[in-house]
């Protein structure tokens, strides 16, 4: 029991401080080294780093959100891609909305992927979607609401565990092939793109690539300080709980599919703006997005930060992420090699993840002997010397 | 059958059957504990002990038959939550406790009180709450590991911190499912003080194999074989009834 208040717990928190101060810095210094230092200096950040880096900063967030219902409640979702690439074809549609009649065909009316399937007029689900408000407001309810829906019958059923991941999987797998189809009217599977601006500012400009980087690192300070803010609260001791040990929870009196459905829902809503802030980044939004092996890549960031820790997801998705950038344009035969690898040594040896340092001495300690064990079996016999 | 007015009773089983394909778990179960009784209740794996507590506490929907709480409330039409929140705390066979959460938060999370989410994110503990878990902790003699993970504690310890988190729900009637399995006996016989003790205040029924400790009980029996009742009465009495020792004591 601390008593401290909030924000005090996270400055005496060194890894938590650590990590958000090295953020915030980010979000000034990066965008000043880009845009103020001359581009010959060698301080000077490209416009394409900012970028890069703040499509990375987006899976953090991402990361995030899957670390308070995973890390927390217990709640496996290999379908959290589906909340983030819904988050983001809201900001999509907004932005195809902004292209007005400077697309390829022309029409002001129409987004060219419409005209070129020959529809007459915009389908109902793209109306307001002018208005970027009314985006913002769908990238946080179009996750969220699918969440809640899809929380409230799958918690009420008492769908645990795997079966619980598996629905999800299914999930994010059926949004795959909804999108897909062209009719649906989200562009098919080229998806969305050739965005031109958002609020009249040019997306190709240093300024915009800097502001969309400085919102990203700030958007997952605020998502860390959310989820710590649950964590740290009773409702943060009751999900742990119920990821510990469902059913005293449920004895003690607390309905438990309300408590997952909360943090789901919460979590999709962190994953959904993770989207809408990565889709102006990259400049592209199609339906690759909800493939379920982008769900079970979240998961790996997750794992090898660190489940269960805020901090380590963050740290995860930034470096596996660097690196996937790296290796895959440096020996990019062997990059989901590696990624498998680092699944499988985290699992082994990092059950805390990067940010776990004690955990490690303990889990290399274990695999030793287990080696050792393997090795000498006779040694570790009942009457060896079991060194 | 009945012969008991379910208005004075705290917990009225009447003519409870419950069935998994085709194997009767319980069978015309009829069983009814008065208002600040101990209740002890035996028999042989498989007589149904554990369905019975399902039953009453919402994890299982019985077949037939009533189940009747506090002379009024209708037990079957509620779930786990609902019926923990009425009044009704259950012991695990298996210790159950929170591993990851210090003894002090195990207790704190059993607090009687709103279990609604939206008030648990804003829920701060008050002094009288925070006296209550210190007069658990000392009752429970885990004063001295209150800032110990769950997970950390003996086997004894974990059965009594999951009594204490009975105690911090203030429940009206304790279901306590073995609770000195795996004890050693100086822990059992501190176990039945500490359940004679409680019951004072409050209804318990206490499930148990070892007969030593509900002889130190020193309460009325229930012998349950094959899903209902076979014997009801002081141990004595149905140690010595000969259709007990015949499915039971004899084997």
């Amino acid at each position: 029991m601390t008593h401290q208040p909030y924000l005090m717990r996270i400055l005496h928190d060194r890894m938590a401080s650590t990590v958000l101060g090295i953020l915030i810095i980010a979000a000034f210094l990066v965008p000043a080294l880009n845009m103020l230092v001359s581009p010959d200096s060698a301080l000077h950040v490209p416009s394409y780093v900012v970028t890069l880096l703040g499509k990375y900063l987006t899976y953090a967030l991402l990361a995030l959100s899957v670390d308070l219902v995973w890390g927390y409640c217990g709640i496996l979702s290999l379908g959290h891609g589906a909340f983030f690439a819904l988050g983001g074809y809201a900001m999509g549609m907004h932005m195809m909305r902004e292209i007005g009649d400077r697309g390829v065909y022309g029409n002001a009316d129409l987004p060219d992927f419409m005209v070129f399937l020959n529809w007459q007029e915009l389908p109902w689900y793209w109306y307001g979607f002018d208005s970027f408000g009314f985006a913002v407001l769908m990238v946080v309810l179009a996750p969220g609401l699918l969440a809640f829906v899809f929380g409230w019958f799958a918690f009420r059923s008492r769908v645990t565990g795997v079966y619980l991941s598996i629905i999800t999987q299914a999930m994010t797998y059926a949004l795959l092939l909804a999108f897909f189809r062209n009719d649906m009217g989200f562009g098919g599977n080229n998806g969305l793109t050739d965005f031109k601006d958002v609020l009249g500012f040019d997306l190709r400009s240093d300024g915009m690539r800097a502001t969309l980087f400085f919102l990203s690192a700030i958007a997952v300070v605020i998502g860390y300080l959310i989820c710590r803010f649950i964590v740290d609260s009773r409702l943060g001791r009751v999900i742990i709980a119920i990821r510990d040990a469902e059913s005293r929870a449920r004895f003690l009196g607390y309905r438990v599919e309300y408590y997952k459905l909360f943090v789901f829902t919460v979590s999709a809503v962190l994953a959904g703006v993770a989207g809408a802030l990565y889709v102006p980044q990259v400049g592209i939004i199609n339906p690759s997005e909800f493939s379920p092996a982008n769900s079970i890549e979240i998961v790996i960031w997750v794992a090898l930060g660190g489940r269960g820790t805020l901090v380590g997801p963050i740290i995860g998705a930034l470096a596996v992420n660097y690196a996937k950038s790296y290796f895959t344009g440096a020996l990019p035969e062997v990059w989901l090699f590696m990624l498998g690898g680092l699944f499988i040594f985290s699992t082994l040896f990092l059950p805390k993840g990067i940010v776990g340092t004690e955990a490690i001495k303990v889990a290399f300690e274990t695999q030793r002997l287990r080696l050792a064990k393997f090795l000498r079996p006779y040694d570790y016999a009942p009457g060896g010397d079991g060194r | 059958m009945s012969t008991q007015n379910h208005h004075d009773t705290i917990l009225y089983l009447d003519g409870v059957s419950v069935s998994f394909d085709g194997f009767k778990a319980l069978n015309e179960l009829s069983l009814y504990v008065q208002e600040g009784e101990l209740r002890a209740i035996i028999g042989p794996n498989g007589a149904g002990k554990t369905t019975m507590m399902d039953v009453i506490t919402g994890k299982t929907r019985p077949d037939s038959g009533d189940v009747i709480f506090n002379g009024g409330v209708d037990l079957t039409q509620l779930d786990e939550a609902a019926i923990a929140n009425l009044g009704i705390g259950r012991k695990f066979q298996k210790p159950t406790v929170f591993e990851h959460h210090t003894v002090f938060d195990n207790l704190e999370l059993a607090l009687k009180g709103n279990r609604r989410p939206q008030d648990s994110l804003f829920f701060r503990l008050k002094d009288e709450q925070h006296d209550r878990i210190n007069e658990v902790l000392s009752t429970t003699a885990l004063s001295d590991a209150r800032h110990m993970d769950a997970g950390a504690l003996s086997h004894g310890q974990k059965q009594w911190l999951e009594i204490g988190m009975l105690l911090m729900q203030d429940p009206d009637l304790l279901l306590v499912d073995e609770p000195v399995a795996g004890m050693t006996d100086a822990e059992t016989e501190a176990t039945a003080v500490l359940l004679k003790e409680i019951a004072k205040t409050r209804s318990v029924v206490v499930v148990e194999h070892d007969m030593e400790f509900v002889k130190s009980l020193d309460c009325r029996v229930n012998v349950l074989h094959e899903g209902s009742v076979l014997a009801e009465g002081s141990l004595e009495t149905v140690q010595a009834n000969e259709q007990v020792i015949e499915v039971y004591l004899g084997r």
